[in-house]
């Protein structure tokens, strides 16, 4: 039964993605993940092997599409390092897609990010792809975050069940209820371990004006284009950390070298600590930042002086490029970056769920980072 | 106990003589063309030091840069098949997939990807279909390819799926040179496979070098066991290295540290090696070079394994110097160094030249230099100073002052006082570091894999016993064994208490 299907905003609106966005887009992605959000390697050379055999990549601003279009956001879960092991098989989230229309019988327009930090912000442009949808140019977390329930879509009373999780080998599983955002999260978590420990989650569908409304906005516009400041500085042997400040409203706010670092284990998270020696500007001061999954918190001199919400991204010093937490080692040089978080994050209602409380630092309370602006040359 | 040490660098052949910790005889020529004929020459004038009366020589190690020189020209490889155990995963990205197109279309692949693998929990993935395998392998035979690279999803943590195939093939192509990737690589199957094939890609150039090596001592009259030196400081008896030509990668720069180790009596310390082009910046921890736990690419390919810390500089003896801004490098004379330096009657300003200038070194013409003013000459020496200061507090891993070692045929040029270091070693035979390095190698064994199930003690102590049992297969002797590295990281979002870890030992080679 071929029904041509009326498309709820104007294909004249798409931006296409190349190959060079995807290059761009692997970078500012990583340096949005703050130090988490896993590896967007290989969800780039899903994407450049889906463009090699004709898909297409299609961004959309999220004004740009009907109110009352049905938007699904999509993303991967498990632990990373199945992840590198355990390929994808490729059609993960074209299968949630479907199984989604299925379910609840009606065709979806386009699709959403949660997290546009590390390898989701990619994985979901594939599965768009595949399905021959656009990407809204938006994501639920602006950054990278451990947890399901900690996308702005959740925090503003989106109730992300009914769900669909399929794995590689083909399982559906349909999630058609749950009690709160944190119930969803320990049941797809348990589910994931059977499954491997990797999957990819497609959460209830929203309509796109409440997308427009409490989505993170243009955040594939921004990754992109923090991506290519860093080529495009380091191409001209600019500093590319700058660029990255400037396009953030950052600010670079220490220069050190690990000369400690602690992990450990705790409640299914990788949680540690490093300690940073000061350099250049920094010499003589020492910094730390705790680790859940992400850089949570940055200390100078043992005073807490930024927290999550607010993002905290390490550089590699020479060459702009993020550095994730599994990279973490003795004696790097980096350079540590404060980015504002979007004003979504800060409210009380996401300070609940997202501040430094929810972490288990009820002891801190959240001061949002002013943005930084940079001064004319 | 008589060892012979020979490096094969890109610029000089070197070769030395040790009985015990003595050093009898050492000798630096340049290499040549063929890499052979100056191997020979070398080897010609260590052994010669071998009086006809004295006990025979025990054992020769060898570094060479054969195998990293191959792939880097995209020369002298062979055509591989792969193999990948790990549908339905993958699919998507077969192997190879992010490889440069020259080295892919130089390696010119057949690509196989069949059902089977495993779960990180050591449970199948899916069944493997040994019919799948073998009809694979009939199609390698039948395109006349004999190196076979396999790898299957998790085989670090089982490797059920790799041997049994192997069996499979070998069944098929009994002459098949058969690459497992669990036996080289980590966790990350992309990067793990990636080593498997560049290692599969060099198996008749393993054959054909140690048979060459073989050959050339049996000129000289040394009928002692031969070993090639690997990555990580140890060696590898000949033929078992022949099969793993990727461990030998960066034995160059590894053997120079190990040099630098015997030479001070120092184990941990940070060496810098500077030949002809570069220099090399690597951190001795326990007397071997620190291991980069990272991905490092090799002629474009994303790889990960065991592998040297190293950070390079373009600093090396015939770095140019430029006469009106003093800017030093990043282009080298290289090798021409003896025709084109101005000490050597050339017209090109290097840091050697410098060097003379300053009095640091005596060598060539002097004379040539005496128009340089002396406060040039010192800016010159401070800039270098500057630049061996930075790379050198990049590497270091604590804010407290450690020694450097410098070695290599430049080590002249760097300076006495370096800020960060608490001293700066200059050794005797420091131009030999590298042959003394390869001389003087244990054995080593590692493991790395994903435990789960098991307490972080009981891991610990596991993944420990393993290491042990590998380094003795590779010809330690089990008393002399020594834990050298032990990590451990938790894995997120997994339960069990899975934890990826890390343990290599090192011992002496065992005679027999």
């Amino acid at each position: 039964m071929a029904e041509v299907r009326k498309l709820k905003y104007d294909e004249a609106d798409l931006r296409t993605l190349t190959v060079e966005d995807l290059d761009a887009l692997e970078i500012g992605a990583g340096i949005l993940g703050t130090g988490g959000g896993g590896n967007p390697y290989q969800g780039k050379l899903l994407a450049l092997q889906a463009m090699k055999e004709g898909y297409e990549m299609k961004i959309l601003a999220t004004d740009r599409i009907e109110g009352d279009a049905l938007c699904m956001s999509i993303g991967g879960i498990g632990a990373p390092v199945v992840g590198v092991e355990r390929l994808r098989e490729g059609r993960e989230g074209l299968r949630c897609l479907r199984a989604m229309e299925e379910l609840i019988r009606a065709p979806i327009d386009a699709m959403v990010c949660e997290e546009i930090g590390g390898a989701n912000a990619i994985n979901p442009l594939v599965t768009a792809a595949l399905g021959g949808l656009p990407m809204l140019d938006c994501d639920g977390m602006g950054r990278a975050f451990p947890e399901m329930q900690m996308t702005t879509f959740s925090i503003y009373g989106h109730s992300s069940t009914p769900s669909v999780m399929c794995d590689l080998h083909g399982n559906a599983v349909i999630f058609s209820h749950a009690v709160s955002e944190v119930w969803h999260e320990r049941m797809a978590r348990a589910c994931v371990v059977a499954q491997g420990g990797g999957a990819m989650l497609a959460t209830a569908p929203m309509q796109a004006h409440y997308v427009h409304q409490y989505g993170i906005p243009k955040s594939y516009t921004k990754a992109i284009a923090l991506g290519e400041a860093v080529i495009r500085a380091r191409k001209a042997q600019e500093d590319p950390i700058a660029a990255v400040c400037a396009l953030e409203g950052g600010r670079r706010i220490f220069n050190g070298k690990i000369s400690d670092l602690k992990r450990h284990f705790r409640g299914g998270f990788s949680v540690g600590d490093i300690e940073l020696t000061g350099f250049d500007d920094c010499s003589r001061q020492t910094a730390g930042v705790a680790i859940q999954n992400e850089f949570l918190i940055f200390r100078r001199n043992g005073e807490v002086e930024v927290t999550v919400p607010d993002l905290i991204v390490l550089l590699d010093v020479d060459t702009g490029y993020p550095i994730t937490t599994e990279m973490l080692r003795y004696g790097q040089r980096v350079a540590v970056v404060a980015i504002p978080c979007h004003a979504l994050l800060r409210t009380a209602r996401a300070l609940d769920v997202v501040g430094p409380a929810a972490f288990g630092y009820p002891e801190i309370t959240y001061s949002p980072l002013p943005a930084f602006v940079q001064k004319a040359a | 106990m008589k060892r012979i040490g020979i490096d094969v660098g890109g610029t000089n052949t070197d070769a030395v003589l040790i009985d015990g910790e003595t050093i009898l005889s050492s000798i630096k020529v340049p290499t040549t063309q063929d890499v052979m004929s100056g191997v020979k020459a070398a080897l010609a004038h260590v052994s010669g030091f071998v009086g006809p009366s004295d006990r025979a020589i025990d054992a020769v190690m060898i570094g060479t840069t054969h195998f990293t020189n191959a792939v880097v020209e995209r020369a002298r490889l062979e055509r591989v098949a792969a193999i990948r155990i790990a549908l339905p995963t993958g699919g998507s990205l077969p192997p190879m997939c992010d490889w440069p197109d020259d080295l892919r279309a130089a390696v010119d692949p057949m690509i196989f990807m069949v059902h089977g693998g495993h779960e990180y929990d050591g449970s199948p993935l899916v069944p493997m279909i040994p019919d799948e395998i073998r009809e694979a392998a009939m199609k390698i035979r039948d395109a006349g390819i004999t190196s076979v690279a396999i790898s299957a999803t998790f085989s670090p943590l089982t490797t059920e799926c790799e041997v049994v195939a192997a069996e499979i093939v070998r069944s098929v192509i009994p002459n098949a040179k058969i690459t497992l990737s669990h036996t080289l690589g980590r966790i990350g199957l992309l990067e793990r496979e990636n080593v498997a094939l560049l290692n599969a890609a060099l198996q008749s150039l393993g054959k054909t070098t140690v048979q060459a090596f073989s050959d050339a001592l049996r000129e000289a009259d040394v009928t002692a066991p031969f070993y090639l030196t690997q990555n990580d400081g140890t060696v590898a008896l000949a033929d078992v290295a022949a099969s793993n030509p990727v461990h030998s990668f960066a034995s160059g720069p590894t053997n120079s540290m190990r040099g630098a180790a015997f030479l001070t009596g120092l184990t941990d310390a940070m060496v810098i090696d500077v030949g002809g082009t570069t220099s090399d910046i690597g951190c001795l921890v326990g007397g071997f070079p620190r291991e980069a736990n990272n991905i490092v690419h090799i002629g474009g390919v994303r790889t990960l394994f065991r592998m040297p810390d190293l950070l390079p500089i373009a600093l090396g003896g015939g770095t140019i110097v430029d006469p009106e801004t003093g800017k030093i490098g990043p282009r080298s004379v290289g090798y021409r160094i003896l025709t084109e330096a101005r000490v050597f009657g050339g017209k090109t300003l290097t840091t050697s030249d410098i060097a003379v200038a300053a009095g640091l070194i005596d060598m060539g013409d002097r004379d040539r230099v005496k128009d340089l003013d002396p406060a040039f000459v010192q800016a010159s020496l401070e800039r270098l100073g500057t630049m061996v200061a930075d790379s050198f507090d990049r590497m270091k891993t604590s804010a407290d002052d450690v020694s450097l070692i410098a070695v290599g045929g430049g080590a002249f040029l760097i300076p006495e006082r370096i800020t960060g270091a608490s001293e700066v070693l200059r050794v005797e035979n420091a131009g030999v570091a590298n042959a003394l390095g390869a001389a003087m190698a244990q054995v080593s064994g590692e493991v790395d894999r994903v435990f789960s199930g098991l307490s972080r003690d009981e891991a610990l102590a596991k993944a420990e016993t393993e290491a042990q049992d590998a380094a003795v297969a590779s010809g330690a002797s089990r008393q002399s064994l020594k834990t050298l590295e032990v990590e451990d990281i938790p894995i997120a979002y997994l339960p069990g208490g899975a934890r990826r870890v890390r343990v290599r030992v090192i011992g002496d080679i065992a005679f027999v």
